[in-house]
């Protein structure tokens, strides 16, 4: 699917038409994606945090935010504003340095691993080669981060939350790793788009979920409890524990971490829509619609159109999965932290290396199905 | 120069700088905590130079390794036992320092003297391999690196096992460290608060 419309080619004209050179042009377009994935991430959240809302006072048959413009909607802005405008307040003992770095440390990693999240065949910001490799190295640098915050806040609790956050998201990324293996496996890359086009073939029943059922499963249970959420929240634990290691936090600190979680969340939605539910793929191949239609595939007018459906399966899949994520948060109980390592310890680990032995002994079976 | 050339030199210096700087303050800090997170920083900077080099696999297997698991599990281990106990100040500290001081020094200029003599072959840009490196390391790996590979699996193995049976004393009927029977009741009740078992 080669796209005949191409925008940084085109921007890149339009500034040298100014008089610029290509490399200055360059310079100037490299931000611009990044930035509006940036801005598409923070926007992302916001809904989240709207969707949390609402779907939980549904679920408890309440009515949730109300008056903070229609249906709520302006909430997450309000309680973005009332975290960015309070006091900044660091305990008297604590350590100042490392008390700021933590929260610095659990979000950069998250958002980093943004860059290779794409929406359409050329729609990321890079298409690097180590590609899903590269999430699952950034994701590893996020139990330094809640380590360092649980020890600068010179708090037992911090500290033991710090490390109890640790050890969940060490031994979770274990499974995560093995499952991304096995697609790995199959698509013969570690490059996001070649996984993508690995799953275009024929539609819906192409794509990687029925091929990988358990490793779906592994991951999403081990993405939730990347994320810290129910049922696998005990490093917070709301309603039972101290906050853990963000016990001694507020304002704007307080809101990094908080951030940092909710991209995760949506992080990791859009890794399963991308490895598992076909990405940007509509579930019957737009080729195949433009082909029954008699409309040329290459014109900009179709492309945009194309382009424009990609987004919008990736976002639909990856909120239809956030709303899988909040209603289990609903429905499921938490579980203890020895229940919790021995999930992931002697149940998901071994399946997941049993998922990986199948997986390549099918692919050598049935290289037609399973990627030659 | 070209803008990207410079964009490598301010790099290549920015990283360096962080690791010497990161390095000698892993070594020279009084707080063992400040060190190993100092120490993640410089395992990161040298991510960072492979990635300079074009080898983005073994940056992100650094991160990964370094950075995500041996790094990950010094913070761990300090922040299980961080005791604070004061040091006995030792003797002949002085002569000692200059002793090492020396030493370091002399394998200093013998490193600046290797870089100097030899002739580094250099590969220019367009010969390197980039994103194919993932397969060739893979093939080595399983081909002629083989050995080596599954060697270190087993020194890991060992570790583990070692680790198993320091942390649990209670499956040794005598103490490691001193050969005397062990007072298996006292594990007991030392343990429980850990291990409510209730099932």
């Amino acid at each position: 699917m080669e796209y005949g419309l191409d925008l940084e080619y085109s921007f890149n004209e339009f500034l040298k038409g100014f008089g610029l050179s290509s490399e200055i042009a360059h310079i100037i377009w490299l931000p611009l994606p990044m930035l509006l994935v940036l801005i598409a991430a923070v926007v992302g959240v916001l809904v989240t945090v709207w969707l949390e809302r609402k779907i939980s006072a549904a679920a408890q048959q309440r009515i949730g935010p109300e008056y903070a413009g229609a249906l709520g909607v302006l909430q997450p802005i309000a309680d973005g504003l009332k975290l960015l405008v309070k006091e900044d307040i660091i305990p008297a003992k604590a350590d100042g340095i490392l008390f700021t770095a933590g929260p610095i440390l659990v979000l950069v990693p998250v958002i980093l691993s943004w860059l290779i999240v794409p929406f359409g065949q050329n729609l990321l910001i890079s298409n690097v080669g180590i590609g899903i490799f590269l999430w699952i190295a950034l994701s590893s640098i996020q139990p330094i981060g809640l380590l360092m915050s649980g020890y600068a806040s010179n708090n037992k609790y911090s500290l033991l939350g710090g490390l109890r956050a640790a050890a969940q998201s060490i031994s979770y990324e274990i499974p995560l790793a093995l499952s991304v293996l096995a697609i790995v496996l199959m698509t013969n890359s570690l490059s996001t788009v070649d996984i993508v086009n690995q799953q275009s073939g024929a539609g819906i029943l192409s794509w990687n979920i029925w091929r990988q059922p358990v490793g779906f499963i592994v991951f999403w249970i081990c993405a939730l409890a990347e994320c810290e959420r129910l049922p696998f929240d005990l490093p917070e634990a709301e309603e039972e524990l101290v906050a853990g290691y963000q016990t001694e936090y507020a304002g704007m600190k307080f809101a990094l971490f908080y951030l940092g979680s909710y991209i995760n969340l949506i992080l990791s939605a859009l890794l399963v829509s991308i490895l598992y539910l076909g990405g940007w793929n509509f579930p019957i191949p737009v080729e195949l619609i433009a082909k029954f239609l008699n409309l040329p595939i290459n014109a900009p007018f179709i492309q945009v159109f194309t382009a424009s459906i990609g987004i919008v399966m990736t976002v639909l899949k990856a909120y239809l999965l956030v709303f899988i994520a909040i209603l289990l948060r609903w429905t499921t109980p938490r579980v203890r932290i020895d229940q919790l390592l021995d999930l992931g310890w002697k149940f998901l680990l071994p399946i997941s290396l049993a998922n990986l032995l199948i997986t390549a002994g099918l692919k050598l079976a049935f290289p037609q199905f399973f990627g030659g | 120069m070209s803008i990207a050339i410079t964009t490598q030199i301010i790099c290549f210096s920015i990283l360096s700088l962080v690791i010497l700087i990161g390095a000698i303050g892993v070594v020279l800090l009084e707080s063992i905590v400040y060190s190993a997170f100092l120490l993640g920083g410089v395992f990161m900077s040298v991510a960072g130079l492979y990635l300079l080099l074009n080898a983005s696999f073994v940056a992100a297997a650094q991160v990964l390794v370094y950075v995500g698991a041996v790094n990950v599990l010094i913070i761990f281990a300090i922040m299980l036992v961080n005791k604070k106990e004061d040091l006995k100040p030792i003797s002949d500290i002085k002569s000692r320092r200059i002793i090492s001081t020396s030493i370091c020094l002399t394998l200093l200029s013998l490193l600046i003297r290797v870089d100097l003599t030899n002739v580094w072959s250099l590969s220019s840009p367009q010969n390197s391999i980039g994103e194919e490196s993932t397969i060739r390391i893979g093939e080595h790996l399983f081909s002629d690196y083989l050995l080596p590979f599954e060697v270190a699996s087993v020194l890991l193995l060992m570790a583990m096992i070692g680790a198993i049976v320091l942390a649990r004393r209670d499956v040794m009927s005598k103490d490691i460290s001193t050969g005397l029977p062990v007072d298996q009741e006292l594990i007991e009740k030392s343990s429980e608060p850990l291990l409510t078992n209730k099932n």
